[in-house]
């Protein structure tokens, strides 16, 4: 296990890199730089500027600073708000980001899978085609349409929920909402689906022939099982959500990460594109490490490590 | 020796697109205190969908028990409540399937599957409770059980797997268990282990066993009684020593001899010509009509009464009839 999580390791670190490298090459790819926009600064002053922040060394110096930069975790000051550090910034912003994003997830995880057990049970029932309904819905209608609707509706029309920021519970309802409905439709049908399969297995026949309850066949026998294909896409819905942010935060004017990251690319302000594209990556990657690490704990039959197989 | 179950007219169908199947009709038996009943037949001809009606097993809608009672002690199971039937299965009656490499569930250790039943149904700590499972694993003779307990059913080979499983059954002492084709999964020689130890637990515990199969050879190994099924209708019932030596019905006989043997000098099987009807819309008279080399006018008309040629052996069909006896010995019976 120990030797599995260190080669686990390594490889993330080799990703982070191939990520950072990308970035960094894009970044550069873009025409302009911080200082040009329409401003009339004299030259003297452009220069000088691109000097206190190394743009005007050669690439591949401007590379290996980034490179340490991220190696220490200094990402220094942001060009556009020299005031606070690129740290600085991610310390406000991730907080209010994970908040977000957490709340989202656990939302559509368990709605998700509730859904799905409830529809699988009563298949081809009222309530089975009202849950798959809801969950074709979900999937089809993107984030951003679903939270400027939510808004509409909740807060210009009928006024009983904030239709914007973020500071209290209630101000949480519309954008979760928003953000959580597409990940759990998903999630509910893949329930339902894999429930359905298990529920016809030998083994949920076995556990009825012991006379065990209903409640037990459900969550002791069937949703261990059931839940095998919902782990195996939990990394690419977490990817999902992460983006959802960025663009729910926008609309919802809550000051996460992802107004930095979307501002910090208008402007191109480098060590803030940097620093928040491997604080992004760094986390994406280790959640799909964490859900790799829960498919071995549901089902006893993968081994994470070949050795432990043999 | 006194009745334990008695199943009487059971009528049991499914609702498809296709119309209402019709998979048993009107099964008669009885089963004593310690007696194993084989159930034989064709695929289809309705022997599981009986045994998983005395579990209340059968997937409702779309199946049904249309008519008829099975008495259990005294207590009619088609009328109990679903709850009063958690309380009945494995603890009275139990199960076991044919597949075991798919009866155990892969994400719960052995010890937990094993125990599980015994925590629902008996008021005991989680110590009694592995006590008894370990009794329960060296009475199927499951070699080192205290670290088998531990391990998951991958772990486990076809035939330990099917000893689980038949410890799983017995776990809460049951009067009655239903073997389900509990040996038609595994290897010949797993299969006579496995065999041996229905023997050996019917000796130990008294257990009353239903033996659903469709190998004759399992059969005769140890069975009591044998109860022949054909197209949803018990069609011939009698002991070990009356089916296989004083067939009376010509599908027991068809049966008997399409099984290949070796001391007999025939070079070919005989195979029973055609297929079993359709059960949509199943004949009126004796749905072996169609197959039977004996086959009379009256025998696609009408359905016939049981004749009993002893007290333990009943047989449905015309050529027991007073009226048809010419005709049997004309066309004689093969070995």
């Amino acid at each position: 296990m120990l030797r599995y999580i260190a080669k686990r390791f390594l490889i993330m670190l080799v990703t982070i890199l191939i990520i950072v490298t990308l970035t960094f090459v894009l970044m550069h790819a873009i025409p302009g730089s911080p200082f040009n926009q329409e401003r009339g600064t004299s030259e003297a002053v452009q220069a000088n500027l691109e000097a206190h922040y190394h743009l005007d060394e050669p690439m591949y110096i401007q590379y290996l600073l980034y490179l340490k930069s991220i190696v220490t975790f200094d990402f220094g000051p942001s060009i556009k708000q020299p005031t606070s550090t690129v740290n600085d910034l991610l310390g406000r912003g991730f907080p209010i980001s994970l908040e977000l994003g957490l709340v989202s997830v656990i939302v559509a995880i368990i709605s998700g899978i509730l859904l799905g057990i409830i529809a699988a049970l009563r298949h081809n029932g009222i309530i089975d085609y009202a849950a798959m309904a809801i969950a074709v819905l979900g999937i089809s209608i993107p984030n951003f349409i679903l939270a400027t609707q939510l808004i509409q509706s909740f807060a210009v029309t009928w006024k009983i929920l904030p239709a914007a920021t973020w500071s209290s519970p209630k101000h949480m309802i519309l954008p979760v909402i928003a953000l959580a409905t597409g990940p759990m439709a998903i999630i509910a049908r893949l329930t339902r689906s894999s429930m359905l399969e298990v529920l016809t297995q030998d083994y949920i026949k076995m556990a009825r022939a012991k006379g065990l309850s209903p409640y037990k066949i459900v969550f002791k026998h069937a949703l261990k099982n059931a839940l095998m294909p919902v782990v195996t896409i939990l990394g690419t819905l977490l990817a999902g959500i992460l983006t959802g942010t960025f663009v729910l935060e926008k609309i919802f004017a809550i000051p996460g990460m992802g107004k930095y990251f979307v501002e910090s690319i208008n402007n191109r302000d480098y060590p803030v594109i940097m620093g928040t594209t491997v604080f992004y990556s760094a986390f994406l990657i280790i959640m799909l490490f964490l859900v790799d690490i829960a498919y071995g704990i549901l089902d006893p039959r993968i081994k994470l490590h070949k050795k432990e197989a043999e | 020796m006194d009745k334990i179950l008695e199943v009487k007219d059971l009528h049991v169908t499914f609702k498809t697109y296709g119309g209402e199947v019709k998979a048993v009709r009107g099964v008669n038996f009885d089963l004593k205190k310690g007696e194993t009943l084989a159930i034989v037949g064709e695929s289809g001809c309705g022997k599981s969908v009986t045994s998983n009606s005395i579990m209340r097993l059968i997937p409702t809608p779309p199946g049904r028990i249309a008519n008829g009672s099975i008495v259990y002690r005294g207590r009619d199971l088609t009328t109990v409540s679903e709850k009063e039937m958690r309380t009945i299965r494995g603890v009275d009656i139990s199960m076991i399937f044919q597949d075991p490499m798919t009866a155990l569930n892969p994400t719960l250790t052995i010890g937990n599957q094993l125990t599980e039943g015994l925590k629902q149904h008996k008021d005991i700590s989680g110590r009694e409770a592995k006590e008894r499972a370990l009794e329960m694993m060296n009475l199927v003779g499951i070699p080192s059980p205290e670290e088998r307990l531990k391990q998951y059913p991958h772990q486990f080979s076809g035939g330990m797997r099917q000893r689980v499983v038949i410890a799983m059954a017995l776990i809460c002492d049951p009067d009655l268990l239903i073997a389900d084709e509990p040996t038609t999964a595994l290897d010949v020689t797993i299969q006579a282990q496995i065999l041996e130890l229905f023997g050996k637990i019917q000796e130990r515990t008294g257990v009353s066993i239903i033996l659903i199969t469709h190998d004759l050879g399992v059969v005769a190994k140890i069975a009591d009684r044998i109860a022949v099924m054909y197209a949803g209708k018990i069609i011939e019932v009698g002991t070990k020593r009356e089916i296989f030596y004083e067939p009376q019905h010509p599908y027991t006989k068809g049966l008997l001899n399409s099984v290949p043997r070796l001391d007999i000098e025939e070079d070919d099987l005989i195979p029973i010509d055609g297929t079993p009807p359709d059960l949509f819309s199943p004949p009126q008279g004796c749905p072996f009509t169609a197959r039977c080399p004996f086959a009379m006018e009256v025998c696609d008309k009408v359905y016939p009464d049981s004749a009993s040629l002893s007290s333990t052996h009943d047989v449905d069909c015309w050529l027991q009839d007073q009226r048809a006896q010419l005709v049997s010995t004309m066309a004689g019976t093969r070995k």
